[in-house]
């Protein structure tokens, strides 16, 4: 990372939210009592969500300006593409920041749908439309002032890997208060692995099973269920329960926070330490855990997950090696 | 960024904030100036979109209240909430007292630690500061500094307890995920609820304390009061919320109530009948919808009775209500009212768009008495009550709550085994899109004029516009519309069209 | 092979006219066996399967069936013992429960199902091996070349700079 001191001895941090939901900038606030701590050694140089800095007084800082730019959210559109290569360029360390930004997040599900399908559902057929001439927005709008634009809507979202380098990766939808403060302290303090292609940091390196408080009875799974559907014994694991919890086939560093309400894990950490597509993952785990003796009775069980896509790549569809429907 | 390069006509000046900060989601705004240095017109602008509505078609609803909240990681609660009961509603479940009493409950603490963060973060830094204060220090940060540790301590804390009252309930701060079809997917046990009593009397003493800040930084502030009352920042629209039985402001559940500009009820409506009365309009300009009032009808992007622009905010719920639920908060009710409209039943409806950020307290204080009444229910921590299990063939079923930011509505339609056939989201500041374009270029038009020097504060000034209605953009822009062919009108002043071409 | 692979990805057509690419993966103990026996008993069937031998299908990860497919495969085909055969006993058990999730999600995605297909073939079963290969590659040859990779070009996910960033 190179020399961290700013003028005034402080760092200078960046946070970006490109396809995002806000819940990533919030995640940056949930360090709680912590915030005065890096207030202390830090100064916040471009935050939209919480702070005034524009585009503009990005681009007029010197390159490698912003000690540590955080940037969560996929990228969806041309700003995005366009900001991505401004704050790399103006960043000394670029960290991806949340599932959107690693693996393209629930946002990336869209890339399971044609444009055409899109375009028809937003703009011509729902319930509450009202649009007979048909109109879209678009790029570029004349008005008798000048031009309005908005920017060209991307046909995948992709990862922010995708479009710059990026130094490290913080996965996590959101990513959990002290990993995150981890992550900080770690690139304030210098110690963090070496840059090496994307390194992910803010997580360890196994599943999310071994977080899990929840007892494995090692029983095979004799059918799937939807929660919803009955009651889940408490205390034992809820896939072997027959609830399609991801954990086997996602990366730990969560403390597995939401078996701790009885959900199941949704995979929101992203492929485990030894993969990088989720569903497979996903699959390869399932493969030991089914009771099913027969062939009829494999395909049977398959037949009954709800929506293998959906499930498995809830929030890694961009990471998958297939990425995108046809 | 991109508009660095866009075309400007002769004889006009173009001026750009981008993005617009201090809000949850994307924007920007482009103010064009006549050769004598007026505003001609100006163009909010929302540039981002992910695809929600599309991308849930082949879930199974019960997956929904944890994808869409996805859809803002600010109010995730009150998508969760909303997708819940669509869900109730598409398996035909009635849910036992302490669900509902759960689901009620960690909503008003939720609202708590929303308006919190609203307020302290992203409202209150115009005020704190001041407006045309430097700007690396107009954020929460610099009023953290300005009002002191001690204060700054408790707003982190109200936060920070309130993240943990999420935690309690659905195991993770951001985005809690206990809101199942049927109720939720734990009941509370009497260790959680005492903890979250004890973090329910810190946050009535806390939105006592920010009602007060309010009073003292704001309103004894003449020059702040000239600027709500009197300031380029009031529309006469519509307002609409939902209502208890009793026409009391309630975030969770009630009818969708409108009124007009002078308080006339338009309508009061079952939230599944939604479809009755909005619709939405597509503007070539901007990603977001445009929601309207059907029975009114569209007429632009004007106020006043015959226009179908409404709006969904604290202001708006006030508005359509005829009282609070909880005692203190009634008292401030009828104290804004009194100060804005000489009327303490509240029939008379305010309308000057900054106000809203004292509505928005107001109901802080209502979220936090409501809280502390219902952690002290006798049935809260019921062992067995806090769901049902689902048995019906699922169909379709519209789900309303009131999001902070307006009135949120999710609509779900299913197979027989409940998979998601189509989905249809009116999220809150959706409802306000309008109602936001044209508090810009209403400030816009009132603070820059032929000779104004215009100074990052003015342009800021213009921001606090929309900073009001605490949008939130990401929850606005959840659908998609995916590739479009390109088709270029050239319209003249009045927007009639005179030229077009399409590439397809 | 790779070379081969990265032509594909790279959109050089070759100059001959397209032929189906299909990667299969077979088991060491029986389905390798079993079309080794189809060579040495002269059992004639198209070249188009380039074939992987691994020691047991239940070491087939599933990311090998995606990355065939990724990298340009026209289809895939998983061979391994029949249930009771297998030589680590319940190797194959752990294919049998993968596979159809496999489908399913190959569906999900749009790849036809003729494309991806997994039986068993036991080590005296040469004559049911060249049939499956026979069978698929004509099936595939009629649907055409995937061509994931162009596919992935046409939705603006790509490599770098040589990616569209939307369709023209």
């Amino acid at each position: 990372m190179g020399d961290a001191a700013a003028s005034n001895g402080k760092l200078k941090v960046g946070m970006y939210w490109a396809s995002s939901c806000g819940g990533c900038d919030i995640s940056l606030l949930e360090i709680g009592p912590r915030i005065l701590d890096l207030i202390r050694i830090a100064d916040v140089a471009f935050w939209p969500c919480a702070a005034d800095f524009k585009y503009q007084d990005v681009a007029d800082y010197p390159d490698g300006h912003l000690d540590v730019c955080f940037y969560n959210g996929g990228v969806r559109n041309s700003e995005q593409e366009e900001v991505a290569r401004l704050l790399r360029q103006k960043s000394r360390t670029l960290i991806a920041y949340g599932a959107c930004a690693v693996d393209g997040g629930i946002p990336a599900l869209a890339n399971l749908k044609s444009r055409a399908e899109i375009y028809d559902a937003a703009y011509h057929h729902n319930p509450s439309i009202d649009n007979k001439a048909g109109t879209e927005p678009q790029p570029v709008v004349e008005t008798p002032y000048g031009d309005l634009e908005i920017p060209t809507f991307y046909l995948s979202v992709l990862r922010l890997q995708d479009v710059v380098p990026v130094d490290y990766q913080l996965p996590g939808c959101p990513p959990q208060a002290d990993r995150v403060w981890e992550a900080i302290q770690a690139v304030a303090g210098g110690a963090v692995p070496p840059q090496n292609g994307a390194v992910k940091v803010g997580c360890t390196a196994k599943s999310v099973c071994d977080e899990c408080a929840l007892e494995k009875k090692l029983t095979k799974i004799t059918r799937f269920m939807r929660q919803h559907e009955f009651r889940p014994e408490p205390g034992w694991c809820l896939l072997e329960q027959g609830v399609m919890c991801m954990g086997p086939a996602t990366r730990s560093g969560c403390g597995a926070m939401c078996l701790k309400a009885a959900m199941r894990c949704e995979g929101c950490y992203g492929p485990p330490a030894n993969a990088e597509d989720q569903g497979t993952s996903m699959t390869g785990a399932l493969g030991g855990l089914l009771n099913a003796q027969t062939e009829e009775q494999a395909r049977a069980m398959a037949a009954e997950i709800a929506d293998p896509l959906g499930t498995f790549y809830r929030f890694s569809m961009s990471s998958s090696f297939l990425k995108s429907g046809k | 960024m991109t508009t660095a390069h866009a075309k400007v006509a002769d004889g006009y000046r173009r001026i750009s904030i981008d993005p617009v900060t201090r809000l949850e989601g994307h924007g920007k705004i482009d103010i064009f100036l006549d050769g004598d240095g007026n505003v001609a017109d100006c163009f909010f602008q929302v540039p981002e979109l992910r695809g929600f509505e599309k991308f849930c078609e082949g879930r199974p609803v019960e997956e929904l209240p944890r994808i869409t909240p996805r859809i803002c990681g600010v109010c995730p609660e009150a998508h969760m909430m909303a997708s819940a009961k669509a869900c109730d509603a598409v398996y035909g479940v009635e849910l036992p007292l302490t669900a509902k009493l759960l689901r009620e409950l960690q909503y008003n603490m939720f609202y708590v630690t929303d308006h919190t963060t609203h307020f302290y973060a992203l409202g209150a830094p115009d005020f704190v500061m001041g407006p045309q204060s430097d700007p690396a220090l107009r954020n929460l940060i610099g009023v953290i500094g300005k009002v002191g540790l001690e204060i700054g301590g408790k707003v982190i804390q109200c936060r920070a307890w309130g993240h943990e009252a999420a935690a309690i309930f659905g195991g993770k701060p951001v985005n809690p995920v206990n809101a199942i079809p049927g109720g939720m997917s734990k009941p509370l046990t009497p260790e959680e609820r005492t903890r979250l009593e004890e973090i329910c009397r810190f946050m009535l003493d806390f939105a006592q304390f920010t009602l007060k800040l309010f009073h003292d930084v704001v309103l004894s502030n003449p020059v702040y009061v000239d600027l709500i009352l009197n300031g380029p920042y009031c529309h006469q629209t519509y307002s609409m919320g939902l209502v208890d039985e009793r026409k009391r402001v309630n975030f969770y559940d009630g009818k969708v109530r409108v009124v007009g500009p002078d308080g006339t009820e338009l309508c009061t409506y079952s939230p599944a009948e939604y479809a009755q009365h909005v619709a939405e309009r597509v503007e070539p300009w901007t990603y977001l919808k445009f929601p309207y009032l059907k029975k009114v009808g569209w007429t632009g992007f004007v106020d006043g009775p015959a226009s179908g622009v409404y709006r969904a905010t604290p202001q708006a719920r006030l508005n359509v209500a005829e009282g609070m639920n909880s005692p203190r908060a009634q008292e401030a009710y009828e104290e804004y009212f009194e100060t804005l409209t000489k009327d303490r039943s509240g029939k008379t409806p305010v309308h000057q768009t900054l106000a809203i950020h004292w509505a928005r307290v107001i109901e802080l204080l209502n979220a936090a008495e409501r809280a502390l009444e219902l952690v002290r229910h006798p049935e809260i921590t019921h062992p067995e009550h806090y769901r049902v299990v689902c048995t019906k063939t699922p169909s379709e079923g519209v789900g309303t709550v009131e999001a902070p930011r307006g009135t949120l509505t999710h609509h779900y339609l299913t197979d027989e085994k409940g998979i998601v056939k189509k989905a249809n989201l009116i999220v809150g500041t959706t409802n306000n899109h309008a109602a936001i374009c044209m508090s810009i270029k209403q400030a816009a038009q009132g603070l820059i004029r032929k000779g104004t020097e215009i100074t990052e504060g003015i342009l800021n000034m213009i921001e606090m516009a929309f900073r009001a209605y605490d949008p939130c953009f990401g929850c606005a822009t959840h659908s998609l519309p995916g590739q479009m062919p390109l088709t270029v009108r050239l319209r003249d002043a009045d927007g009639n069209v005179l030229d077009e071409r399409v590439r397809a | 092979m790779s070379e081969s692979i990265a032509a594909v990805r790279e959109g050089q057509v070759a100059e001959t006219p397209w032929e189906p690419r299909i990667v299969g993966f077979l088991c060491y103990w029986c389905s390798y066996t079993g079309a080794d026996s189809a060579g040495t008993a002269r059992i004639k069937y198209p070249p188009n399967v380039d074939i992987i031998k691994v020691m047991c299908s239940g070491r087939i990860d599933p990311e090998l069936i995606t990355m065939a497919f990724a990298n340009g495969a026209d289809g895939v085909i998983v061979l391994g013992c029949h249930i009771g055969d297998c030589h680590y006993i319940s190797g194959n058990h752990k294919t049998m429960v993968r596979m159809p999730l496999m489908r399913r999600m190959l569906d999900g995605l749009g790849v036809e199902s003729e494309r991806f297909r997994h039986e068993w073939v036991s080590a005296a079963e040469g004559e049911k091996f060249s049939r499956l290969v026979t069978e698929m590659t004509e099936q595939v040859r009629e649907l055409g070349p995937l061509n994931w990779p162009a596919h992935l070009h046409e939705r603006g996910v790509g490599h770098g700079a040589d990616r569209r960033p939307w369709g023209e």
